[in-house]
């Protein structure tokens, strides 16, 4: 047997900036093996949750992931709504969809952006950044948060969208349709990135099924799961959208796949809109009063995929049990198979081909000079900073009554 | 075949091994099945019926070690909790990996937290803590105490 070389990627990425490590065993240029290490970021968040209120289990869950930080709420809710047997008004499904797709859309555009920058593409990275934006000011108009959105709650949602926003809603989704359109096609006709990504670690559908994969990572090897359509919560049973998947399943595929969900998603906001209009303003709550014994198995496609939440009731106000999966857990399992065999020059960018989502955020309190220490804003002073950054961004897309 | 006759034929093949079913509604199934049967039931489950394996979650409770292995249909939106009820003291369980490897990091981790034994594993290393925890010490098992709790 010949030797290996051991290269490893992390724990302090290059290039994502989440710790892990992965070891890659190669026979010169070609990776023979590959081995994951994890646990740096473990905060035991499961744990946490036992010790916490259904109502702060939402803030907590809401901190799994930066990016698809509304996913988790999301399956919460339906887990525990399952558990109480409620069901929530139509406004409330239509918010939940809205907020759910928003995030699609700007989760989808910076991982286009990321993956551009991983093939040393950094114009892709550069542009889908900044037309990702126009999605988180929205946002915050809507929430009041840019991330980690705070809408959800047992019963339904914390803040309405009032109609009147609605108009602005849609002026910025027709920017972002225009400009999905310019950077898929700058994307898809670029011969480069066809050379790059064509072929490059591909995993089959039978691998899919063997790793349970989900999400786009799934998608674009032809297996057509999907929440929304499958198992349908919220609003999504409510509007018409189709499921997008490719066949060849190699990180080509996936952007593919991830590309043209936006339209889809953008598709699904307007509908949601429509129907928004006809439901009466402030009916966004049901009254749950107690959580009874029981389990409740609540489930939501985030960007990335499925994202499972199993919670355990003991009729107290906390949880006795919450199971948590992402879906980053089940698709980095994968590069098993889509690394090995690769170059190690095409396996940075099939890391990246699942959009490996490491969670980590991480609270910020108190604002120092670094050299002095001196404290310079503590958490009250940027409470305040962001609620008058939220209201000055109201008064430009003139949405003050 | 609908999440009915999945059940259905479940429960006519498994009869003897089969302790409780329930189920809230027809897309949510609970069925606790002996311990020793949980290979042959996961074989139905994944290879004749197609479901795929979502997660498995442990649970420390009075009766002991509690596992629900999580099988969802993609097809109906049915998910079937597969419920097995392990040993207070010595717990330990058939491993699944070698069937599909979907169940490989969530059996080392609930070895890792819960101290549950997957026989014939492929790989039973500690997949969180790679070795910076204490041996034998199990954090998610309702005894444990954190520092922070212990100075309390």
């Amino acid at each position: 047997m010949s030797r290996k070389t051991l290269i490893p990627i992390g724990p302090y990425h290059p290039l994502q900036e989440e710790p892990e490590l992965f070891r890659l065993y190669c026979d010169g240029e070609i990776v023979k093996d590959i081995q994951w290490v994890t646990g740096y970021n473990h905060r035991s968040i499961e744990k946490l949750s036992e010790s916490k209120t259904y109502e702060q289990v939402f803030f907590l869950v809401e901190r799994i992931c930066g990016i698809c930080s509304t996913s988790h709420p999301f399956a919460f809710a339906n887990a525990v709504e399952e558990i109480a047997g409620v069901e929530i008004t139509d406004r409330t499904k239509y918010i939940r969809s809205i907020i759910g797709e928003l995030e699609r859309i700007h989760s989808h555009l910076l991982w286009v952006g990321l993956a551009g920058h991983f093939l040393g593409y950094n114009t892709v990275f550069m542009w889908a950044w900044k037309y990702r934006e126009p999605v988180l000011d929205l946002f915050e108009m809507i929430t009041g948060n840019r991330n980690s959105y705070a809408m959800f709650r047992v019963g339904g949602v914390r803040r309405d969208i009032e109609n009147h926003k609605i108009a602005e809603i849609r002026r910025v989704l027709s920017e972002v349709k225009s400009k999905t359109d310019l950077l898929t096609g700058a994307v898809m006709d670029d011969p480069v990135i066809h050379a790059r990504t064509k072929g490059v670690g591909v995993l089959t559908r039978q691998d899919v099924i063997d790793y349970g994969a989900v999400g786009p990572t799934a998608r674009a090897s032809g297996v057509a799961i999907d929440v929304r359509k499958d198992d349908p919560y919220a609003a999504y049973p409510l509007v018409d959208w189709k499921v997008i998947t490719s066949e060849t399943g190699d990180v080509f595929a996936k952007a593919e796949v991830r590309l043209l969900e936006m339209y889809e998603s953008i598709s699904i906001i307007e509908q949601c809109l429509k129907g928004l209009e006809k439901e009466k303003e402030g009916d966004i709550i049901v009254k749950v009063t107690e959580i009874p014994e029981g389990i409740g198995n609540g489930r939501a496609e985030a960007p990335r995929g499925e994202v499972f939440h199993f919670v355990v009731s003991d009729g107290s106000n906390s949880p006795a049990r919450h199971k948590i999966r992402a879906p980053s857990y089940v698709n980095i399992a994968t590069f098993k198979k889509s690394c090995i065999g690769q170059t190690i020059a095409d396996a940075t960018i099939t890391l990246a081909g699942v959009d490996p989502c490491y969670c980590c955020t991480e609270r910020l309190a108190v604002v120092c000079d670094a050299r002095s220490g001196e404290k310079l804003m503590n958490a009250r002073e940027l409470i305040e900073k962001s609620a008058a950054r939220t209201a000055s961004l109201n008064k430009d897309f003139n949405c003050n009554k | 075949m609908t999440e009915q006759s999945i059940i259905s034929e479940f429960k006519k093949r498994f009869k003897p091994d089969i302790l409780e079913v329930s189920g809230k509604n027809q897309k949510r199934a609970v069925i606790t099945i002996k311990p020793g049967a949980i290979l042959r039931a996961s074989e139905y489950l994944y290879k004749e019926s197609g479901l795929r394996f979502i997660i498995a979650s442990a649970i420390h409770t009075k009766r002991g070690f509690e596992i629900h292995y999580h099988f969802s249909m993609d097809s109906s939106g049915l998910i079937l909790n597969l419920h097995v009820i392990l040993d207070r003291v010595k717990p330990e369980i058939e491993s699944l990996s070698n069937m599909f490897n979907a169940s490989n990091w969530i059996e080392r981790e609930m070895h890792e937290l819960f101290g549950i034994n997957f026989l014939n594993h492929p790989n039973h290393d500690k997949l969180i803590s790679e070795g910076n925890w204490a041996e034998g010490v199990y954090p998610y098992r309702k005894e444990f105490k954190s520092a922070t709790e212990e100075k309390k």
